[in-house]
């Protein structure tokens, strides 16, 4: 069939009224495209977040002498820092100087914070070479006879609840993303088959002349598609444009947290990826349903 | 009348298929359409035809009279593969058409040219549009529509319509181009269903002429009539009448037509 090419498809899709279709369906898929860019960066970002946060944190331990006599304290950290250095599951041991654990602590205590007689504990940042529960609490007893007042905390136990919320929520954006996908399916379907109901006759009439099922359903196909195509632009470029500003506001906030949760350029390429998607399904899907009404006809 | 031919001939020598199908009009096909004891029943109501069985030899006119709801129309549906019977055997270029599985009835549909009753044009398409449809959807290359579109229009008279909606054209003017739309493919077959009813006596002459002529370049041709006079122009033409539903063929030999010298 040639007419699937140049002039002559050209001519041939104008069988369908181009002028009465009604162009719900545009802004129906405009809707779902906005919705769905703005799911995907949702999850996108907070996947990338908790990729940031298992860095930082993977790994990591800290271990605080609690002592509150300044002495013996130093006297804990110092056979503390010297256990915790020959044991193969402790990568690296560094004593936080206190300095700089006072200047963390300014903003709360002020600049008490620097009183060498405040009893705050010394911490000790451990990089672990073994991080699982066992290789921890082999550590934790080997500092039980050195060092009795040393707490041990792994970072990723405290941050697991919030990894743990991250990790929901970007399994709800993709579960989003899926049913928008389904419902942008279930539309265009409806809208296939709502089309080809409106031009019933035509159809007849093609089928006479001898048009395939191919034939008519490449008509209907190419408007879904086109139609598909102009609202996957216009959701897509709102959501995308939603979501420069929103980046932007972040950004300006300057905070920590915030920093992890951005798209990178993976990130966007997906985004730029998903009209192109959905303009797919939305025709694979137009095209399921009307080869399989064209079927019960004769 | 010659004249008249090759002027026809000339408009409809754009192939449809690639190859030429007088060539297959041989032995085997010296009967292009077979109808044995087809019996058609619109869902459980009485049978609308029945024990319908004939012939029509290749490159042969037929003319289909009968009253009003005798069942022309219904013949003429399963003819153009609109329809499956409800029993009975029909052959069509020499394949069974009752069992051929759908995929090759486009295939067979572009060998046949159709005047619906109600003519059937594209709202949405112009005159000239409608009358290229069934070489656009054979696949023509757009370069060698036009030519064969605006002569075929300028033969029943519509060359100034061209550009025209349906909507927007007369009855008869509406009947014409359905008309071109049939016979521009050059058809193996040419069904025609009433296609004089809306015209004048003169345009139905002119109409005839242009079978006619389709005819003598090969085409089968079945007009669905009952316009006495029409029939009488055709002196060639072989009649069948329809009857409630039976065909009325009391010599049989529209059950075993004679053979006929092939052109
Ligand atoms: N789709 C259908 N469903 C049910 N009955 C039908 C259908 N089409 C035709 N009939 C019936 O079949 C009978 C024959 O109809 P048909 O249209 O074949 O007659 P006809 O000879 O073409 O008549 P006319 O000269 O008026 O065109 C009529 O009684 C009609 O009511
Ligand atoms: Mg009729």
């Amino acid at each position: 069939m040639t007419n699937s090419t140049g002039k002559n498809g050209e001519r041939t899709r104008r069988v369908l009224d181009e002028a009465r279709g009604v162009r719900a369906m545009v802004w129906i898929i405009a809707i779902m495209l906005f919705l769905t860019v703005l799911g995907a960066a949702l999850g996108l970002a907070t996947r990338n977040a908790a990729g940031a946060l298992e860095t930082q944190l993977v790994g990591r331990a800290t271990v605080q002498i609690m002592a509150a006599d300044p002495a013996r304290r130093e006297a804990e950290v110092g056979r503390a820092v010297a256990t915790l250095q020959k044991l193969p599951a402790v990568r690296s041991a560094a004593l936080v100087d206190r300095d700089e654990l006072a200047a963390l602590l300014r903003p709360w205590l002020g600049d008490d914070g620097a009183d060498p007689e405040l009893p705050i504990p010394a911490m000790i940042d451990l990089e672990l070479a073994d991080d699982t529960a066992a290789a921890l609490a082999r550590v934790r007893a080997s500092l039980q006879s050195t060092a009795p007042s040393a707490r041990i905390d792994a970072h990723e136990a405290w941050m697991a609840p919030v990894a743990g919320f991250l990790n929901l929520v970007v399994s709800i954006a993709a579960v989003l993303v899926l049913l928008l996908a389904g419902a942008t399916a279930a539309v265009v379907m409806l809208a296939a088959r709502a089309g080809l109901d409106a031009h019933r006759q035509t159809i007849e009439v093609m089928h006479m002349l001898g048009s395939t099922d191919l034939q008519v359903a490449r008509l209907f196909q190419r408007r879904i598609a086109r139609d598909a195509a102009i609202g996957a632009a216009i959701g897509s470029l709102a959501a995308i444009g939603m979501l420069l500003l929103v980046s932007g506001e972040a950004a300006g906030l300057g905070s920590q947290l915030l920093g992890g949760a951005t798209l990178g350029m993976s990130g966007w390429a997906v985004l730029a990826m998903l009209p192109i998607a959905f303009v797919l399904l939305a025709a694979l899907a137009a095209r399921f349903a009307i080869t399989r009404a064209l079927e019960r006809v004769l | 009348m010659q004249a008249e031919v090759e002027a026809v001939a000339r408009i409809v020598r754009w192939r449809m298929w690639g190859f030429e199908w007088e060539g297959t009009s041989g032995a085997a096909m010296a009967n292009i359409v077979q109808f044995e004891n087809v019996g058609l029943r619109y869902g459980d109501g009485p049978e609308t035809l029945s024990d319908i069985s004939f012939a029509l030899a290749a490159g042969s006119f037929y003319f289909l009279s009968g009253a009003s709801g005798a069942g022309k129309t219904s013949l003429l549906r399963l003819l153009y593969l609109a329809q499956r019977p409800s029993r009975g055997i029909i052959r069509l270029f020499g394949e069974d058409a009752v069992t051929m599985p759908r995929a090759r009835l486009p295939g067979f549909r572009r060998r046949i040219g159709v005047v619906f009753q109600d003519f059937r044009l594209v709202p949405h398409l112009s005159a000239a549009d409608n009358v290229a449809l069934p070489l656009r959807i054979a696949g023509m290359p757009e370069a060698d529509i036009a030519e064969p579109v605006s002569e075929m229009l300028a033969w029943v008279g519509l060359t100034e319509r061209a550009g025209a909606k349906p909507e927007t054209l007369s009855g008869g003017e509406q009947q014409r181009v359905a008309i071109a739309r049939a016979v521009i493919g050059r058809p193996e077959m040419l069904v025609a269903d009433e296609p004089t009813g809306n015209v004048d006596p003169e345009m139905a002459e002119r109409l005839l002429l242009l079978f006619d002529s389709l005819n003598r370049l090969g085409t089968t041709v079945v007009v669905a009539t009952h316009d006495l006079h029409l029939m009488h122009r055709v002196p060639s033409a072989q009649m069948m009448r329809l009857v409630k539903g039976r065909l009325h063929d009391p010599t049989g030999t529209l059950r075993h037509p004679p053979a006929r010298e092939l052109a």
